[in-house]
């Protein structure tokens, strides 16, 4: 089976944002960055998807040569190959447009059976790029999926979390799937793992490689623009809830919750 | 020339879902800044078409509906086929979606079809000579961006319980306006087996006004049922850290956070959260958030309107009883 996962790489869950003085985008500098925690679980699962089905596992990642390490993480943890696209031109895009258009782009041109991506990025939140890949190639998507069997080796049945429950679907073969917390635990990558990563195919392209145009899928084609970006506004003080006992403390939050607050 | 505000509704089991009175209300919002018309379509099995009525009620001037077998349950090709057709036809200026599990599955296949971007998840909008501006949480809140679109029809999800609701109209009529649909089998190749509801009834964490959430100071699963009987009495939810998730006390569709749910309910009641960076991106932007822990250093108490610093466990009883005097007055 041809099992395909997407891959990004983002800014650890711990970093603390700073936006430039300009207030245009974020500073980069000192951020950890890691695998998209999403992502995960669709290197995890198509992974699992091999030692059930057999045959390979490529990563697909755009990012810039940065990224290459979080490609490195998923060849360690047992994929067999990866393509990196990075180019200049795509420095600073927003587009979730543009990046499924470049992922379409390589999918068509190798066999899949089965694509597997992260429900979101945890970077900029769109959760755009797996259902816009999954319409440039004329397949079906199940996304927000944290449940997963196979009824046979050409169908798989999953759990969709919708809210206050889930949808089980049954699809056929070829579909992109995108994953959420709870479809399975991803593995670390073992020693011999990033021992054998290292001699793994990892080819990178640029937009020209791909037979892509800048001005369709890089800054220059963005049908959306980021025009200013700043920090949550900062939360006016709250007050301590004083008393001399927990029964006294209780009685006057629930006071201060329906008069002053009015939210109870 | 594009014209119009589009506002995709949303049903299941053929009810309509809250966040789209909040979509309607802010496209509302937007079409008489624009001085333009409120449009909108409405998707589902045998009998969605009595809803038409209040759709209007709540200012759409027409509403399109497609009814079919094919539309009971939500799944993405039938529906983008609809919106697709029903866009083309229109034209719209702007076309708006809740950012529910439906429109965050179905918006971007949408925008992918018809070739333009598109802003997921916003909080607020404003135009600009015309040109839709969104503010849009980034890195589960620790970011705010305000966000062009570029291309048209342009396009946008929008949180569930941010947007002001407007009082629905009951002498505002809409027009109603059939759609023909023709489904191609590559449509149908996703079956719904079941839908399973798991919530035990209560309101889904993302549409809760009321949360009450618990950490690594509950200590254990059992101890949840406090939570609930509380979140019971205030018609609220229950919410969990990634602490008590990951110990398998609480169910991971209960997680709030950067890897969880991002929530904005009038009322937050952490209850043993310490408040991890990732915990408070999760759930910051709550209009009131109560912190009860025994460490008067935990972070959570710098986000919090109002701090008990005490131990949870004598803190919740007295205040489950508090409630229920206030209730029953």
């Amino acid at each position: 089976m041809e099992i395909v996962a997407l891959m990004k790489q983002v800014p650890d869950t711990e970093t603390q944002i700073k936006v430039n003085p300009q207030g245009t985008w974020i500073i980069e500098d000192d951020i950890k960055w890691i695998m998209n925690p999403y992502c995960e679980f669709g290197v995890e699962e198509a992974l699992r998807t091999k030692e059930k089905h057999g045959g390979t596992v490529t990563i697909v990642s755009i990012g810039p040569a940065r990224a290459v390490e979080a490609i490195r993480t998923a060849l360690a943890m047992g994929a067999d190959k990866a393509i990196h696209v990075d180019d200049p031109a795509l420095v600073g895009t927003t587009d979730s447009l543009g990046k499924a258009r470049i992922l379409a782009k390589i999918l068509q041109s190798i066999p899949f059976d089965i694509i597997f991506a992260g429900k979101q990025a945890i970077d900029d939140d769109m959760a755009q790029v797996g259902p816009a890949v999954a319409e440039l190639l004329g397949i079906p998507q199940l996304t927000f999926v944290n449940g997963l069997e196979w009824i046979d080796g050409r169908t798989v049945r999953v759990n969709r979390q919708v809210e206050g429950g889930s949808q089980v679907i049954e699809c056929s073969l070829p579909v992109l799937i995108t994953c959420q917390k709870g479809l399975n635990e991803p593995r670390y990558a073992s020693l011999p793992g990033i021992m054998k990563a290292k001699k793994k195919p990892l080819e990178t392209k640029n937009l020209a490689a791909l037979g892509l145009d800048p001005a369709q899928v890089g800054k220059e084609g963005d049908t959306t623009e980021i025009l200013r970006v700043e920090l949550p506004p900062p939360r006016k003080p709250g007050k301590i809830v004083d008393g001399e006992t927990p029964e006294e403390k209780a009685a006057k939050l629930a006071k201060l919750l329906r008069e002053e607050a009015k939210v109870i | 020339m594009a014209t119009g505000v589009l506002v995709v509704a949303e049903q299941r089991n053929g009810a309509i879902r809250k966040v789209s009175w909040e979509v309607l209300s802010e496209g509302k919002r937007l079409a008489d800044q624009l001085g333009e018309e409120l449009v909108a379509v409405l998707m589902g099995g045998d009998g969605i078409s009595s809803h038409a009525e209040a759709l209007g009620q709540w200012g759409a001037k027409r509403v399109f509906v497609a009814e079919a077998p094919e539309l009971a349950d939500y799944r993405t090709n039938p529906y983008a086929r609809v919106v697709v057709q029903v866009a083309k036809q229109l034209e719209p200026r702007i076309i708006l979606m809740g950012a529910s599990s439906t429109g965050k599955d179905l918006a971007p296949r949408v925008a992918a079809r018809l070739g333009v971007g598109m802003l997921s998840d916003c909080v607020g909008f404003e135009l600009r000579d015309g040109v839709l501006v969104g503010r849009r949480p980034m890195y589960a809140g620790k970011l705010y961006a305000y966000v062009a679109c570029k291309a048209v029809p342009q396009m946008a999800t929008l949180r569930p319980n941010v947007f002001p609701k407007i009082e629905p109209d009951p002498f505002m009529k809409a027009e109603v306006v059939k759609v023909e649909v023709q489904f191609e089998e590559s449509d149908l190749r996703t079956k719904v087996i079941e839908l399973r509801e798991e919530a035990g009834g209560r309101p889904d964490l993302t549409e809760a006004e009321i949360i009450v959430s618990g950490g690594r100071g509950m200590k254990g699963p059992e101890n949840f049922a406090m939570l609930e009987t509380l979140a019971d009495l205030l018609g609220g939810t229950v919410g969990a850290s990634r602490a008590a998730v990951d110990a398998g006390w609480r169910p991971q569709s209960d997680q709030v956070g950067q890897t969880g749910k991002v929530v904005t309910p009038n009322l937050y009641i952490a209850c043993g959260i310490s408040g991890s960076i990732q915990h408070l991106a999760g759930m910051g932007t709550s209009k009131v958030i109560v912190a009860i822990n025994k460490d008067p250093d935990a972070p959570i108490f710098q986000k919090a309107d109002y701090g008990v610093v005490d131990d949870l466990f004598k803190v919740v009883p007295p205040l489950i009883e508090e409630v229920r005097k206030l209730k029953a007055e």
